[in-house]
């Protein structure tokens, strides 16, 4: 079907050919899991097991403690061995729960439902929120709340992310080469709890593969479409896949409801569908450990709680030269101070960035006014005045340049001549002003 | 930051660049003249040649000096200060004395450039200001063309005027009769067989350079078309003698430093809009003085002036074509 483009964006080197065609192979079970009980925006979970205490897979271990907050269950059977603060992919202490697993796999929730059809869409919402599911592209946003626009936020049209227009990146395409089933019924399932028959599936046409596969199980007539983007970085960035897919913009502040969208991951919609069908609650993602940095590139299923240095392990280890290592994409990743942190549900892939790639910014130019960051902005901000009111501290003045509109995609950075901080810049004066 | 125990670098978002730096598009664009050199060279003759090797000397010594003696990070490696003395030495007649590109280039560079705060501060073209400097202050040493004389053999250059000279002060039917026919006149310019400026001349050996400048995507057809197209519009519509539409817009374009200006002064980075659409506009502007200048101003060439006034405006002009916001609605 016929896309919109957005403006601007960019075309960094894929990279995709590291890991593409490695099937997701499940990783051999760690001793130990620990799982933070606050894996995103919003309010930690409170824990409700206490050290010594028995769990099996599956099980309820944190429950949450407000509107924008998602249940944590264990991902392994065996023994709390403590709560404790524990280092976060970000560099944080957060709470977690420490469990020492015991290799039975007990699962305690499964349930299959064959006839999930019949449910209703407060049922169907019920299953998805005590599943604890979040959005697994990356932000990790409680999904039960995306499923829950206000009365007068009518939504028309549900989209899924297969976009991953990250470098590197596989894990949604692996998905969607294997388990492209699961991810359509997903998409019913979210479909039918908005009671609308608009679904798209979004993703960036350097998946041909993944494309055939997705449009070969749909039906005839089929009321779902797949949507073939021209690859463009962020072409996943939601404002952008929801302009491209249905030419809608997405008003500054705003959100996709307000356009009447909704936008989940492929790798969410999978989610959502194991939770209805199976019961099953999130506890596993598919984590694509790449890189030139790595032995081996691997698209691993992982158990949350799991340490990036087990992952990695798993992948041969480190070469000689790696440098970096990144949680997610090398365009909005974070990088690691240290490998001992766990997998959360979103945690899409590690990349591991060796010796030749690295780009030191420490000695960055002036702003030359070349005007490429200008050209490339996808939210048609000007990131060069931006990052010189940044520069020289004049903070209040870069709200004028509609500051509090980036997303911080780094493409400007990405893009600058005088290897200018961009983002950190930006960041910088969004943490010195209120919007 | 390194950390001790696995020695990882940790750093912001995002992690990948492209490969594109200052210094290399700087040295692109020091390359791209590299043609219009060797034509300057060949017409013109080892005076020419040591012209621009001084102005390019002086350029990147006075940038030196100032960083050093201001104890700031010298940074000449970029290829800025480079750029700037040889855009300054192609901007002067070819016979000028020693003196001439040295103070050029130190206004170019101290004070147009430096003293306003270095790379990207500047407002105005550093090389024009030099040029611009020189022009008023040695009006006559500025203003001595010699004939091109096509080797390094006839040292005892003669001195001619400048198509837009004999144009200006005795019209073009004397310039057609000086050139022979007006097919002489066409290819004489466009291969750069006249008197002009060690590198304005030759428009084919500028012309490859900008190719290849646009091929690079280092500049982009805004400000050099527009600049052009305003040119040759006015040139056509008001240039002729008498009536109206019955000017020669080949004619100017090919002459003076128009070719030089629209695609290697008028797109300083720096001093131009960073918006496209603006862009357009600052390019209409330059052409518009330019032909101002030349067809109702005292000089016979209007480029530089045209190009340093349009710099005041660029800021204004960035501000006003700020591009609209993803999403958002126009004001009513």
């Amino acid at each position: 079907m016929r896309v919109a483009l957005f403006k601007g964006g960019i075309h960094p080197p894929d990279k995709k050919n590291l890991s593409a065609d490695k099937p997701i192979t499940v990783t051999s079970s760690p001793e130990r899991v620990f799982i933070p009980l606050s894996q995103h925006l919003g309010a930690p979970c409170k824990a409700i097991v206490t050290p010594g205490q028995e769990v099996k897979k599956g099980e309820l271990i944190g429950e949450p403690s407000g509107f924008v907050s998602a249940p944590v269950h264990s991902s392994v059977s065996g023994k709390v061995i403590a709560i404790a603060e524990f280092l976060n992919a970000m560099g944080r202490m957060v709470t977690s729960v420490i469990i020492e697993n015991n290799g039975k796999e007990e699962w305690a929730t499964l349930k299959d439902t064959p006839d999930f059809d019949s449910l209703s869409p407060e049922e169907l919402k019920e299953k998805i929120k005590s599943a604890g599911i979040v959005g697994m592209g990356g932000a990790a946003f409680p999904t039960i709340v995306k499923l829950s626009p206000p009365k007068e936020k009518p939504i028309d049209t549900v989209i899924l992310n297969g976009a991953e227009c990250e470098p590197y990146l596989t894990a949604d395409y692996r998905l969607m080469l294997e388990h492209p089933g699961e991810i359509i019924g997903g998409l019913r399932i979210l479909m039918k709890i908005f009671g609308v028959d608009r679904g798209y599936i979004g993703i960036e046409d350097n998946k041909p593969e993944a494309i055939r596969k997705m449009t070969e199980i749909l039906e005839e007539k089929d009321t779902i479409k797949i949507c073939s983007l021209p690859v463009k970085y962020p072409q996943g960035a939601e404002k952008m896949l929801i302009k491209s897919v249905t030419g809608r913009e997405i008003p500054p502040r705003a959100l996709p409801m307000d356009v009447k969208v909704v936008v989940q991951n492929v790798g969410t919609a999978r989610a959502v569908f194991e939770a209805v069908r199976y019961g099953k609650p999130l506890i596993e993602r598919v984590v694509s450990v790449t890189g030139e940095g790595i032995r081996n590139p691997l698209n691993l299923y992982a158990k949350i709680g799991t340490l990036i240095s087990h992952l990695i392990e798993q992948c041969g280890g480190l070469k000689e030269n790696a440098l970096k290592v990144i949680s997610g994409g090398p365009m909005m990743g974070f990088a690691l101070s240290s490998l001992d942190v766990p997998v959360t549900k979103g945690t899409s892939g590690i990349v591991v960035m060796s010796e030749m790639e690295i780009i030191h910014a420490a000695d960055f130019g002036p702003c030359i006014r070349c005007g490429r960051c200008i050209e490339i902005c996808p939210m048609g901000l000007m990131p060069s005045m931006l990052s010189i009111y940044a520069e020289k501290g004049f903070y209040e003045g870069a709200k004028e340049y509609n500051l509090f509109d980036c997303f911080e995609c780094g493409s400007c950075a990405f893009v600058c001549p005088s290897r200018r901080p961009m983002v950190q810049l930006i960041r910088l004066a969004k943490s010195m002003v209120k919007p | 930051m390194k950390n001790e125990k696995h020695g990882l670098i940790v750093s912001v978002s995002p992690h990948i660049k492209s490969e594109e730096t200052t210094s290399r598009i700087m040295w692109s664009v020091s390359a791209a003249l590299f043609p219009a050199v060797l034509m300057g060279a060949y017409y013109f003759g080892p005076g020419a040649v040591i012209a621009v090797l001084l102005s390019i000397f002086s350029a990147v010594g006075a940038e030196y000096i100032y960083l050093k003696a201001l104890k700031k990070k010298v940074v000449v490696s970029d290829g800025s200060a480079f750029l700037t003395g040889l855009l300054l030495g192609l901007n002067l007649p070819p016979s000028v004395p020693f003196y001439i590109p040295v103070i050029g280039s130190l206004v170019a560079v101290i004070i147009t450039k430096q003293l306003f705060g270095g790379l990207g501060y500047n407002i105005f073209n550093p090389a024009l200001i030099g040029r611009a400097f020189l022009l008023v202050s040695f009006p006559r040493l500025m203003t001595v063309w010699s004939e091109p004389s096509a080797a390094f053999v006839h040292l005892d250059a003669r001195t001619t005027a400048t198509p837009l000279g004999i144009l200006k002060e005795e019209g073009i039917t004397k310039l057609i009769e000086v050139f022979g026919d007006k097919w002489n006149l066409y290819s004489q310019l466009l291969i750069g067989s006249r008197g002009g400026c060690i590198g304005e001349t030759s428009v084919v050996a500028l012309l490859i350079g900008a190719a290849f400048l646009m091929y690079k995507q280092y500049i982009s057809w805004h400000i050099p078309f527009s600049f052009l197209g305003t040119a040759a519009i006015i040139a056509w519509i008001f240039g002729g003698q008498g009536s109206l539409f019955s000017g020669d817009p080949l004619l100017h374009l090919m002459s003076g430093g128009m070719i030089l200006g629209a695609f290697f002064m008028a797109t300083d980075y720096v001093t131009s809009p960073s918006v496209k659409t603006g862009q357009i506009l600052f390019g209409i502007g330059c052409g518009f003085l330019t032909m101002l200048i030349r067809l109702k101003g005292g000089y016979p060439e209007g480029v530089m002036f045209a190009i340093l006034i349009m710099n005041c405006f660029s800021p204004l002009i960035d501000r006003g074509f700020k591009a609209k916001v993803f999403g958002a609605v126009k004001k009513q």
